[in-house]
């Protein structure tokens, strides 16, 4: 149907205007909660882009969607959901804190950070390992499983930090702090070291790492034989059995970089800012992943673009907080939501309108 | 009466009580799955039902108009997914992301503008409740060995909400299996274009299966927020429409195995609840958040095809297409 569309209203206009229709909507929520939206909308903008420590803000927050983003993303290329990017950040901050936390004390920094970064990408994905293998050789969806995976993630994680990780001695479930050595260096002590100046945030040198994995998910998918192969089996199982390709191994593998890539949230969070393991680190990034990949089409430049808006829809929510009585910081909940509904769920619903509004276009054109 | 037959009636009569929302979510799933409709969506309307049956009662001090505005919400979000999944064939799983998503964040902010709380809504009178009912004969036959307390304890006091949510599981066995619109949804959920053949209208069935769906939610959530508790506070669902939907699964679509399934996975709560802090013998702290991993490990492993075979309705998640 779409396929009579010229690709600029394909994959330009429809997409625009469902992200319009979802902020339509959540401008009428703000109406009803009682202020006004036209209020709410430069608040969120002066929030994320308005000084420099807003900025390191949103791009704090858009590295770790970038992070869940292309999780996801990289899943749907294969035709497969992965609602697990939340248990499986988790994991991966596990990895990589358990790898600092039980290094820090013989390893200097420039060998246990990476052995970190790894560590959480080794944790990522073995937790996405399991409901990929399910999928594969069971046949279990992999829907339900990740689901019950993040369950079961948070259950682990709450017995390991109230149980095992906890510092002795202390009430909040929170490990001992990470020697300054494994930190991921900020941004703002990498630029005063030459002599830039710029307000401090939680923003650090993870941000690099998830362009590189932007980079990365690009080649792979659109450069490589195996991202051939991702594809084939997202678009056609039965023919990529006939190219040759065992969906199998592509399911598996696909799950594992997947999970890899939601884990290296562990490397943004743990490494970077908490430098502890604790609780609720992930705080629905796996979930915002969903909307961010949507939104930018499972392309990494889409990505990238999408959660820089939810970085700043993140950080301008705090500013909510202060500035408004009657909504807080939880629209941005409700605008996630409703992108993920107007350009997934709805995705195809402009698409007839579209079509004929563009037909009579060119009857008209050729009249 | 001992101590120890005492504390297993307690148990169980905590069970029931954390098991009635888990039934009517999973009585709920099972007629949208069953017509081949994903619905991940279960948390979502839960939760919305629970916001605005707690909402709608503070206002009115009536817990029955609260469970009416529940189940009106809580089906039009049904709609929505049905406009979504059934209208315009968009991804099931996408669509009840989104639901579980947006009412999150609207239940916060809508309950922050509208009452000033933090997200909470005012704490009911116990008037704006469901009440527990004492069953007949309940404080006479108390002193009845064994039977008597059984009555007493388990299986009288209960609100209203609770003994719907037990009549939800014959109920929905009677509608699925034994009457037209059962047989329909069944077939719709098989292979729907069989059902098209025979001239019956496929989304028309789709729609009124997520409506019921809509309506046992709206329920299953006017029950956290105006029986079990007195009023909604944030995310009070708490992964309980996830829950309800794994056990739907480890019931393989049927309603007196997904009935069971709540029961066992509302008794793993009762008991890690009752074992917090608890020191056992040989093992130390009872692992209270183990416990409670228990329903998901089990879905997994049942999922994986170690315990029976879950094979869900054929058609599910497929949206149909009349003309191909």
């Amino acid at each position: 149907m779409s396929r009579d569309l010229p690709r600029w209203i394909d994959v330009g206009l429809i997409p625009a205007v469902n992200i319009l229709l979802a902020f339509l909507v959540a401008g009428a929520v703000v109406l009803i909660a009682g202020e006004n939206p036209l209020d709410a909308l430069s608040v969120l903008v002066t929030g994320a882009f308005g000084y420099d420590e807003a900025i390191g803000y949103t791009l704090y927050y858009a590295t770790n969607l970038v992070f869940t983003g292309l999780a996801v993303a990289v899943a749907f290329h294969a035709g497969l959901f992965n609602i697990g990017g939340e248990g499986q950040a988790y994991i991966g901050g596990l990895g990589a804190g358990l790898v600092a936390l039980s290094l820090d004390a013989w390893v200097p920094g420039w060998a246990l950070i990476p052995l970190a970064i790894a560590a959480s990408g080794l944790f990522g994905a073995a937790w996405a390992f399991l409901p990929g293998w399910l999928q594969a050789h069971r046949g279990s969806h992999v829907v339900i499983t990740t689901i019950m995976f993040n369950f079961l993630a948070s259950a682990l994680m709450v017995h390991l930090m109230v149980n095992v990780l906890i510092q002795p001695g202390q009430m909040s479930p929170e490990s001992r702090e990470i020697a300054g050595t494994a930190w991921m260096p900020f941004v703002h002590e990498m630029l005063a070291a030459v002599g830039i100046t710029v307000a401090r945030s939680p923003l650090n040198l993870s941000i690099a790492w998830a362009g590189l994995a932007c980079v990365f998910v690009w080649l792979l998918i659109y450069r490589t034989r195996w991202g051939y192969a991702i594809r084939t089996v997202g678009h056609n199982e039965a023919a990529a059995v006939y190219a040759g390709i065992d969906p199998k191994r592509v399911v598996v593998v696909t799950m594992c970089i997947s999970g890899a890539l939601a884990g290296f949230v562990g490397v943004n969070e743990i490494l970077g800012v908490q430098h502890r393991l604790l609780l609720n680190f992930t705080a629905g990034y796996g979930f915002t992943g969903i909307a961010v990949a949507l939104m930018g089409r499972a392309h990494p430049v889409g990505i990238v673009l999408a959660s820089l808006l939810f970085g700043a829809l993140y950080q301008g929510g705090t500013e909510l907080d202060f500035e408004f009585d009657n909504i807080t910081r939880d629209m941005v909940v409700v605008i996630q939501g409703l992108v993920i509904l107007f350009s997934g769920a709805l995705a195809y619903m402009l698409n007839p309108l579209a079509l004929r509004l563009w037909r009579r276009m060119q009857r008209e054109d050729a009249a | 009466m001992s101590e120890a037959w005492l504390l297993v009636l307690l148990t169980l009569d905590a069970t029931v009580r954390v098991a009635a929302p888990l039934i009517l979510a999973s009585m709920a799933g099972l007629f949208s799955e069953r017509s081949g409709v994903i619905d991940i969506g279960l948390e979502g309307k839960m939760l919305a039902g629970a916001f605005a049956a707690a909402a709608t009662a503070a206002v009115t001090g009536s817990a029955w108009v609260g469970l009416l505005v529940a189940v009106l919400v809580s089906c039009s979000l049904a709609l929505l997914h049905g406009v979504a999944c059934i209208t315009y064939r968009g991804n099931q799983v996408v669509s009840g992301v989104a639901i579980n998503v947006m009412v999150a964040g609207l239940t916060v902010v809508l309950g922050i503008a509208w009452f000033d709380q933090g997200g909470q809504t005012p704490a009911l009178a116990n008037a704006a409740r469901f009440a527990p009912i004492e069953l007949p004969f309940a404080e006479a036959l108390r002193g009845v060995p064994v039977l008597g307390s059984l009555y007493y304890e388990l299986i009288s006091g209960h609100n209203v909400l609770v003994y719907a949510a037990l009549a939800a599981v014959p109920a929905t066995w009677w509608v699925v299996f034994r009457t037209r619109f059962g047989l329909r949804l069944r077939a719709v959920g098989e292979t729907p274009a069989a059902v098209d053949t025979a001239g019956i209208s496929v989304e028309w069935l789709r729609y009124r299966a997520v409506l019921v769906t809509g309506a046992l939610c709206g329920v299953a959530g006017a029950y956290l927020s105006t029986a079990q508790s007195a009023g909604f506070v944030r995310d009070m669902t708490a992964g309980k429409g996830y829950i309800a939907l794994a056990a739907l699964i480890f019931g393989k679509w049927r309603p007196v195995p997904a009935f069971l399934a709540c029961l066992l996975f509302g008794f793993l709560d009762a008991a890690a609840t009752r074992l917090q802090g608890v020191e056992l013998p040989g093992i130390g702290q009872a692992p209270v958040a183990l416990i409670q991993a228990l329903p998901y490990a089990l879905t997994v492993i049942l999922l994986a095809g170690f315990i029976g075979k879950a094979i869900a309705p054929k058609a599910i998640g497929v949206p149909y297409v009349k003309e191909r």
